[in-house]
C-alpha cells in the first residue's frame, strides 16, 4: 500500500512534483522526470491567474496538457500499479485485520468487492478525467481553487506524508531490531508510545539514514524499489505458504477465524470500506490524475487492478496468516499482535527481514522527498534540502511513536477522509458544472487565488466527519465516501451562492 | 551477459517461491528453505540490475 516505483516498463522516476500522496503506496510518477529538480514544481511558481502561467518545457508538463507524443502504453501502468501497492505497510495491514477479528469470508470476499470498487473509481472517475484534461492534480486544482488554497491542501498533504513515512520507518525498525534480540523491545498493536531508549535510537538512526538518502541519492532508492518489486511480492506469498505449512492446513476458512468469545471490530463491510478507501486520496481524491494523464485511453485505469489484487489481496491475506500462526502456536494475544519483523523472520528468515527493510525503505524515501517538496511549495524561498530535512525530522519523530503504524487502519481512514473530498470538487467541475449552472474552473475565470466555496465545501464535511470519528470512535475508513459526496454537493451550493457566473449564463 | 543474468534472475525468483511450496509439501526442511531463499535474494539483486529496466 505505499507508493513505490516498480514495474519493468519505464516508470519510475517518482514525481514528487506532480503527484499526490499514495497511501501505503507512494505516488509514483511514471515516465521519466528527475526527482532532484524542483524548478518545475507546479506550486513553485504560480501567478494569480493560473491560465497565465508559462507552460514548462521538458517532459513533465506540469502546467500544460500532456501532448499526444508523450502518452504511454498500457504495460507501463500495469507495472507501476503492481509495484507500488506491495509495500512494507502491507505487513501491518493483514495482521491488523486478524487482530480486529476479521474472518476468512470477510477477508476473501470483502477484499474482492472493496478492491473492485476502488478499481472502478480509478477507471471511471480518475482515468476518465485524466485522459480528457491531461493535467496534474495540482494544476487542475489551482484552476478551480486558486493558488493559495492549493497551498493549504499541500500542507495537509505534506504533514500526512510525514506520518505515513513514519509508519514505514516503524515497520523497518521492527526488522532491524530482530538481530538485537531482547535488547530492543518491539512494539505491539496496543503500543502508542516508544518502548524504550533502544527503540528510539533504532528509529532515529533509520529515519536519519532515510532522510539523508532522500536529500542526496534518491535515484538509488527508486531503482532499488523497482528491482525489488517482483521479488518482494514473492516473499509475501512465501510467508503465506510457510504459515499454511506450519499451521497444517491450506484451508483459509479454517485458519482465519475470530477468537472464540471475542467481538470483532471489523466485519465484511468494514473490510470492503477499508480496501475501497485506503487509497481514496488517489482515486476519489484525484491524486492519480498526475499519473493517468499519460494514459492513451481511459481504459488504462483498469491497470490499478494489478495493485489491488496483488498487493491489497494476495499480500494482505498472506501477511494476515503470519499473525494467525503466532496467535495459535505462540500464544500471542491477537489484540496485541506482534511486530512484523519478528513474524517475518520466523517465517522465512533473513530473506524476510531484507524484504521488510527494503519495502519500508523504498516506500518511505519517496514519501519523505514528496513531503519535503510539499513544504517547499508552501515556502518558495525554502531550499529543497531544508524542506526534505524538515520532512525527515517530522517523519523520524513520528516513527518513534508506534501509534502511526499500529493504528494504521485508523490512520489510513483519516488520511483519506481529509484528502479525498477535494477530488469531488474536480469531479463536479468536470462532469456537472454546466449541468448545474456553475462556472467551470472558476479561479481562472475570476482571477481568484482563494476560492472560498471550495474551502467551505472541503472543511465542513471533513470537520464533521473527524468530529464523529473522535467523539464516537467511529471507524475512519467509512468516512471518505460520505465526506467526498458531501463536499461535492456543498461545492455546488456554495458556488451558486458566491462563485462567478458560468460562461453561458 | 544480459541473457545469463536474466536466466539467473528468473531462477532466483523460482528459488524464492518454490522452496516454501516444497516446505508446504513436506519435501524440504525449514532450514534449507530459508537458506535457499536467502541465496535467491542475493542472486536476484546481483542479476536483476543487468536486465531489468526502469527505476531511475
Amino acid at each position: 500500500m505505499v507508493e513505490r516505483t516498480k514495474g519493468e516498463d519505464a516508470f519510475i522516476a517518482l514525481s514528487v512534483r506532480t503527484l499526490g500522496p499514495r497511501f501505503v503506496s507512494i505516488s509514483v510518477f511514471p515516465f521519466g522526470g528527475a526527482l532532484d529538480t524542483v524548478a518545475g514544481h507546479p506550486l513553485m511558481e504560480s501567478p494569480t491567474d493560473p491560465s497565465a502561467a508559462p507552460a514548462h518545457s521538458g517532459d513533465e508538463f506540469e502546467r500544460e496538457p500532456v501532448p499526444k507524443n508523450s502518452l504511454k502504453g498500457a504495460s507501463s501502468f500495469w507495472g507501476m500499479y503492481a509495484g507500488e501497492h506491495t509495500a512494507g505497510t502491507e505487513f501491518m495491514i493483514g495482521p491488523l485485520f486478524v487482530a480486529w477479528g476479521a474472518s476468512a469470508f470477510d477477508l476473501i470476499f470483502g477484499l474482492l468487492l472493496g478492491n473492485l470498487m476502488a478499481v472502478l473509481c480509478w477507471r471511471y472517475l480518475t482515468a476518465q478525467i485524466a485522459t480528457q484534461k491531461r493535467l496534474t492534480l495540482y494544476f487542475q486544482l489551482e484552476r478551480i481553487t486558486g493558488r493559495h488554497l492549493v497551498t493549504l491542501y499541500n500542507l495537509f498533504n505534506g504533514v500526512l506524508f510525514c506520518f505515513l513515512a513514519g509508519a514505514m520507518v516503524t515497520v523497518s525498525a521492527t526488522a532491524i531490531g530482530v538481530p538485537f534480540g531482547d535488547s530492543i523491545r518491539m512494539p505491539s498493536f496496543s503500543d502508542t508510545m516508544p518502548t524504550g531508549a533502544a527503540w528510539i535510537l533504532t528509529c532515529v538512526v533509520i529515519g536519519a539514514a532515510m532522510t539523508l538518502v532522500a536529500i542526496r541519492g534518491y535515484g538509488f532508492i527508486a531503482r532499488m524499489g523497482h528491482l525489488s518489486a517482483p521479488w518482494m511480492f514473492l516473499v509475501f506469498v512465501a510467508c503465506g505458504v510457510v504459515m499454511m505449512a506450519k499451521l497444517g492446513s491450506t484451508n483459509l476458512f479454517e485458519l482465519i477465524k475470530p477468537a472464540a468469545g471475542s467481538t470483532p471490530k471489523i466485519g465484511f463491510w468494514g473490510i470492503v470500506a477499508f480496501s475501497w478507501f485506503c487509497n481514496s486520496a488517489m482515486h476519489l481524491g484525484m491524486s492519480d490524475l498526475s499519473v493517468l494523464r499519460f494514459a492513451r485511453k481511459p481504459s488504462y485505469g483498469w491497470a490499478s487492478a494489478a495493485g489491488m489484487y496483488l498487493g491489497h489481496y494476495v499480500a494482505w491475506i498472506s501477511a494476515a496468516l503470519l499473525l494467525v500462526y503466532w496467535v495459535r502456536e505462540k500464544g500471542v494475544d491477537p489484540t496485541k499482535g506482534a511486530a512484523p519483523g519478528p513474524m517475518v523472520w520466523d517465517a522465512v528468515g533473513w530473506a524476510g527481514l531484507l524484504c521488510v527493510v527494503i519495502a519500508g525503505w523504498t516506500t518511505a524515501n519517496p514519501t519523505i522527498y514528496r513531503a519535503g517538496l510539499a513544504f517547499q511549495g508552501m515556502f518558495p524561498k525554502m531550499a529543497r534540502t531544508t524542506g526534505t530535512l524538515l520532512a525527515g525530522a517530522v517523519c523520524t519523530i513520528a516513527s518513534i511513536f508506534p501509534a502511526f503504524a499500529m493504528k494504521l487502519l485508523d490512520f489510513v481512514g483519516i488520511y483519506g477522509t481529509i484528502l479525498a473530498p477535494i477530488g469531488a470538487v474536480i469531479v463536479v467541475d468536470h462532469f456537472l458544472a454546466d449541468k448545474v449552472g456553475i462556472a467551470k474552473e472558476p479561479a481562472v475565470r475570476s482571477g481568484s487565488v482563494f476560492n472560498t466555496a471550495v474551502l467551505l465545501a472541503w472543511v465542513i464535511p471533513v470537520g464533521i466527519g473527524l468530529l464523529i470519528q473522535q467523539r464516537y470512535e467511529f471507524p475512519a475508513f467509512f468516512l471518505p465516501l460520505p465526506c467526498w459526496a458531501a463536499c461535492g454537493v456543498l461545492y455546488i451550493a456554495f458556488s451558486k451562492m458566491m462563485g462567478p457566473k458560468p460562461a453561458t449564463a | 551477459m544480459t541473457q545469463i543474468a536474466k536466466v539467473l534472475g528468473l531462477l532466483s525468483l523460482a528459488g524464492t517461491i518454490v522452496p516454501p511450496l516444497l516446505y508446504l509439501a513436506q519435501a524440504m526442511s525449514e532450514g534449507a528453505m530459508k537458506a535457499i531463499m536467502l541465496v535467491s535474494a542475493i542472486l536476484w539483486f546481483s542479476t536483476a540490475p543487468f536486465w531489468m529496466k526502469g527505476g531511475n
